[in-house]
């Protein structure tokens, strides 16, 4: 077991972890943050993907206690209280999604290519960035649309 | 995933220190092989040396004709690296390349070269580059340091600390990749430094990385695409596996590598 401190959507956490912990079931079943999803167990489905100090990253291939003094931030702390992310309006208002499952995921990578591509997201940039995210619903083509529309409205 | 314990270290000679003294122990450096491979119980550890906490291992350092890639740096670190866009812009390219977005956000060079997968990027770029490989004891060139299949030069409880590739404006990377998986079916790194051509490839040897010198030789002698043409791979040489076919693969290879050639010329 192993110590640690970790700053998840602004709040503070310190607690005793098993060094094995991975940092998804550390936020889903520690912390009861389930927004964050499983969705294979092979790092490729991108449905756990989160932000460890500003980066998108996937908490399914990284330990609790490697996130020690870190800020760490869900799809459950995109905003502060009822209203929507411009991302998560985005994909509400694209019908960017039908079971939902992938979704977390999705809007939390596209928040973090607008943080390094910046507001013009073309085609072609947004389908080579989502290569790590898989929707088995959609086709992706709302997906596209939204995370257009979103970080267009992002910038505003 | 097995129990260990996770220690976490600030120093190279602490991590190489607690490698030496705790059996069955690894580094983590990226976590983005080490930690998939642990959950699928293939490797289990009795013990993981973070190296996360070692800022010097994060650093890209600028000589004068040479760039030093830290072992911890990302795959993304070198990807948006300014320095080496404009004096490697083959590896930028590579390291932009490799598994998705998350991935090479965390990933890191030193990871990929330790691990030396047969089908990983790094190792192309680290031959067709005539990169140095050092490590905390010593320098090692990349022509002596991938052996086989996840086998390399390095001795037990020996740490990679970074990796120095001199500048080669020359450079690209071309890659026909698993949909799945994202990694190389065939990878192409052709380089044109001051001793000639380097013509590396990944993805496809039975053996592993290797640098195929008969292109490298007909380069030299014409630069251009159409000196390839004649050329024939062995395909015994190949990997032949469900993704993809020994004469295939081989058919590839052939292809990048004059496209690679075709674009270095433009």
């Amino acid at each position: 077991m192993t110590r640690v401190t970790i700053y998840i959507n602004g709040e503070t956490v310190d607690e005793e972890v098993e060094d094995r912990t991975l940092l998804v079931d550390f936020l889903r079943v520690n912390r009861r943050l389930t927004g964050t999803h499983v969705g294979c167990d092979t790092s490729q489905c991108g449905a756990c993907v989160v932000h460890v100090d500003g980066e998108a990253v996937k908490s399914c291939a990284m330990l609790a206690v490697q996130c020690e003094g870190r800020d760490v931030r869900t799809i459950e702390g995109l905003t502060d209280g009822e209203a929507l992310h411009a991302m998560q309006k985005a994909f509400h208002e694209c019908h960017a999604l039908q079971c939902g499952f992938c979704t977390p995921g999705m809007i939390m990578s596209a928040v973090d290519m607008v943080r390094r591509h910046g507001a013009e997201l073309d085609e072609t940039t947004i389908r080579h960035e989502l290569e790590g995210n898989i929707c088995r619903c959609t086709g992706y083509e709302n997906i596209v649309k939204a995370i257009r529309q979103g970080s267009r409205e992002m910038q505003r | 995933m097995n129990r260990f314990d996770f220690k976490r270290v600030d120093s190279v000679q602490a991590a190489v220190t607690l490698l030496c003294e705790i059996e069955d122990s690894s580094v983590l450096a990226g976590g983005q092989t080490l930690i998939p491979t642990m959950k699928q119980g293939l490797s289990a550890p009795a013990a993981l040396i973070d190296l996360g906490g070692i800022s010097e291992l994060r650093e890209i350092r600028i000589e004068e004709d040479a760039i030093v890639v830290g072992a911890m740096c990302t795959h993304a670190d070198v990807a948006n690296s300014s320095s080496i866009r404009q004096h490697i812009p083959g590896l930028a390219h590579l390291a932009g390349q490799i598994g998705d977005a998350q991935v090479r956000n965390r990933g890191t060079i030193g990871g990929s070269i330790a691990n030396n997968d047969p089908a990983a990027d790094y190792p192309a770029a680290c031959l067709g580059l005539d990169a140095t490989i050092l490590t905390d004891k010593r320098a090692i060139a990349a022509d002596s340091f991938f052996l086989g299949l996840f086998e390399t030069a390095l001795d037990e409880g020996e740490l990679i600390t970074g990796v120095r590739f001199r500048h080669c404006r020359r450079s690209t990377y071309l890659k026909f990749r698993n949909p799945a998986s994202r990694f190389a079916i065939v990878g192409v790194f052709v380089g044109r430094g001051k001793e000639g051509w380097r013509v590396a490839i990944t993805g496809a040897g039975r053996d592993g990385v290797f640098r195929w010198r008969a292109a490298e030789e007909a380069l030299n002698g014409d630069c251009r695409p159409q000196a390839l043409e004649p050329l024939r791979l062995s395909i015994e040489e190949m990997l032949d596996d469900i993704h993809a076919k020994g004469d295939y693969r081989a058919h590839l290879i052939k292809v990048l590598a004059c496209d690679a050639v075709e674009k270095l010329l433009r």
